[in-house]
């Protein structure tokens, strides 16, 4: 018997996306908000040493969901990439928006060129001199980005934690920003306490590296008051 | 297999290499014959609750003051600050260099470098450096840093090869060192506290520029002062200028009562 070779591109790209976002909604998911002085990452996480989120420059943070080793990859070019640039050119012409670019393409390219999609979603998240500054990049599977105002989610059932996200404003302060992304992040019938949660900002100010892990003692004395 | 880039570990130095940027330039023209600003006397004290790190801030193109206001002694990240002497623009790009691996090395890796693994990286940048210190370009650094796990502080002195030299008590580098060592050396108790350091080590930078020409000394007229920095717990600080103010007018007073 032969074999059909003809299959439709519009049947591989489904494929392929069913594929990815499978495997994306097979982990946890990952939400980040504005607040009153930067941006706050909450992902949920049971270990402490493989991060989501971590650090890529001064004033941009990388956080990522899906197949640990693939977007553990990205961050590293992403590092890379911005040190390169800083380094060649100046501190401050490193942004999100070209690396959130460059990421795009990169997994774009992967999307359609591999014979398997990249099975993750990630966010490049920039604190501004302001609040009108902050840029929160988040992008897909596909390549697809998307510029999110005020709130971005990443990983299965993104949407509607974004509708349980829905009451954040920019003006919260981080314990209020930090329990609105706990409970958008747990739902209604779970509970997550602060040794599950990997919790990172972006704050704000005068220093030039404004990337900060909050430890889980502190991150329980937000959520408990 | 994700397209990305060539794949370097966590040295920066190599991921320049794999971008086609060489950060050490052998020069091919005999260098010693340039007239290159060069950067002069710094020291680094051990005390009991951590480490005093200080230069002086003159430039010199042979025998011109090329500049009154240079930093030396610079801070490398949290806990470990690098003071450099020798041709001005290589020692610049070198620590620009080395504070940058020791911050993407963070970032990539995870976790920070030990302090003995950033002393032997500064040893590496000297040591690729050779070749352009073969031609006049020499620098020569000191690296001092203080460890919050074990509350110690360490220092290194290197040499324009790469040889890096741990010392237990102080380590001078530049044309005004011997004087520099020779002050520190008198004035040095095992059990000196911060403060007493630093008094010390703006005495030896105050002899060193007494004795070097290529050594500046406290401009009263400028108020321009060297810089001294100390690491302990709280991390890198510069000392004050008030404080420094302070301390150069009792050593200047104490010159005039002589």
């Amino acid at each position: 018997m032969s074999m059909p070779y003809y299959v439709s591109p519009e049947q591989m790209m489904q494929d392929r996306a069913d594929y990815a976002r499978k495997g994306i909604a097979r982990g946890r998911s990952l939400i980040a908000l504005q607040y009153d002085q930067g941006i706050v990452l909450v992902a949920e996480n049971p270990s402490s040493t493989l991060r989501k989120i971590s650090e890529i420059y001064d004033r941009i943070a990388f956080a990522g969901v899906g197949k640990y080793s693939e977007f553990d990859q990205l961050r590293v070019a992403g590092v890379r990439a911005a040190d390169l640039k800083g380094y060649q050119f100046s501190r401050q012409d490193v942004d999100a928006r070209s690396l959130a670019n460059q990421y795009a393409q990169l997994i774009a390219t992967t999307f359609t060129h591999e014979v398997k999609p990249l099975e993750i979603e990630i966010l490049v998240v920039e604190v501004g001199a302001s609040q009108e500054g902050d840029r929160l990049y988040r992008i897909m599977y596909d390549g697809t980005v998307l510029d999110e105002e005020r709130c971005a989610v990443i990983g299965g059932e993104s949407e509607e934690m974004k509708n349980r996200a829905s009451g954040a404003k920019a003006s919260d302060t981080l314990q209020t920003a930090v329990k609105t992304a706990v409970s958008a992040l747990s739902g209604q019938s779970r509970t997550l306490v602060a040794s599950d949660l990997e919790v990172a900002i972006l704050e704000r100010g005068p220093q030039r590296r404004c990337f900060r892990r909050l430890a889980d003692s502190n991150v329980e004395t937000l959520l408990s008051a | 297999m994700i397209p990305s880039f060539p794949e370097v570990g966590p040295r920066f130095d190599a991921l320049l290499r794999a971008n086609g940027i060489e950060p050490f330039a052998a020069l091919t023209s005999d260098a010693a014959s340039l007239a290159v600003p060069h950067a002069t006397t710094c020291v680094a004290i051990r005390s009991t609750e951590g480490v005093v790190i200080a230069g002086d801030r003159r430039a010199t193109s042979g025998n011109l003051i090329s500049h009154r206001e240079m930093d030396k002694v610079m801070q490398a990240d949290t806990y470990s600050g690098v003071a450099i002497a020798g041709a001005a623009g290589t020692a610049m790009e070198m620590v620009k260099l080395f504070q940058l691996q020791i911050e993407h090395y963070e970032k990539v890796e995870g976790q920070s470098l030990s302090l003995e693994g950033k002393a032997n990286q500064l040893s590496l940048f000297v040591r690729n450096n050779l070749p352009a210190a073969m031609q006049g370009l020499m620098v020569v650094p000191i690296f001092a840093g203080f460890e919050p796990g074990s509350a110690s502080s360490r220092i290194w002195a290197y040499d324009a090869t790469g040889g890096r030299y741990e010392e237990k008590d102080f380590v001078a580098t530049g044309s005004g060192m011997l004087h520099a060592s020779t002050t520190i050396r008198l004035g040095w108790k095992s059990n000196l506290t911060l403060d007493a350091a630093i008094e010390l080590s703006c005495r030896a930078l105050w002899q060193a520029a007494e004795a070097d020409s290529a050594t500046g000394g406290y401009d009263p007229v400028r108020g321009i002062f060297p810089s001294v920095a100390t690491i302990d717990a709280r991390g890198f600080v510069f000392v004050e200028q008030p404080k420094l103010s302070g301390l150069f007018t009792n050593i200047a007073e104490e010159v005039r009562n002589v």
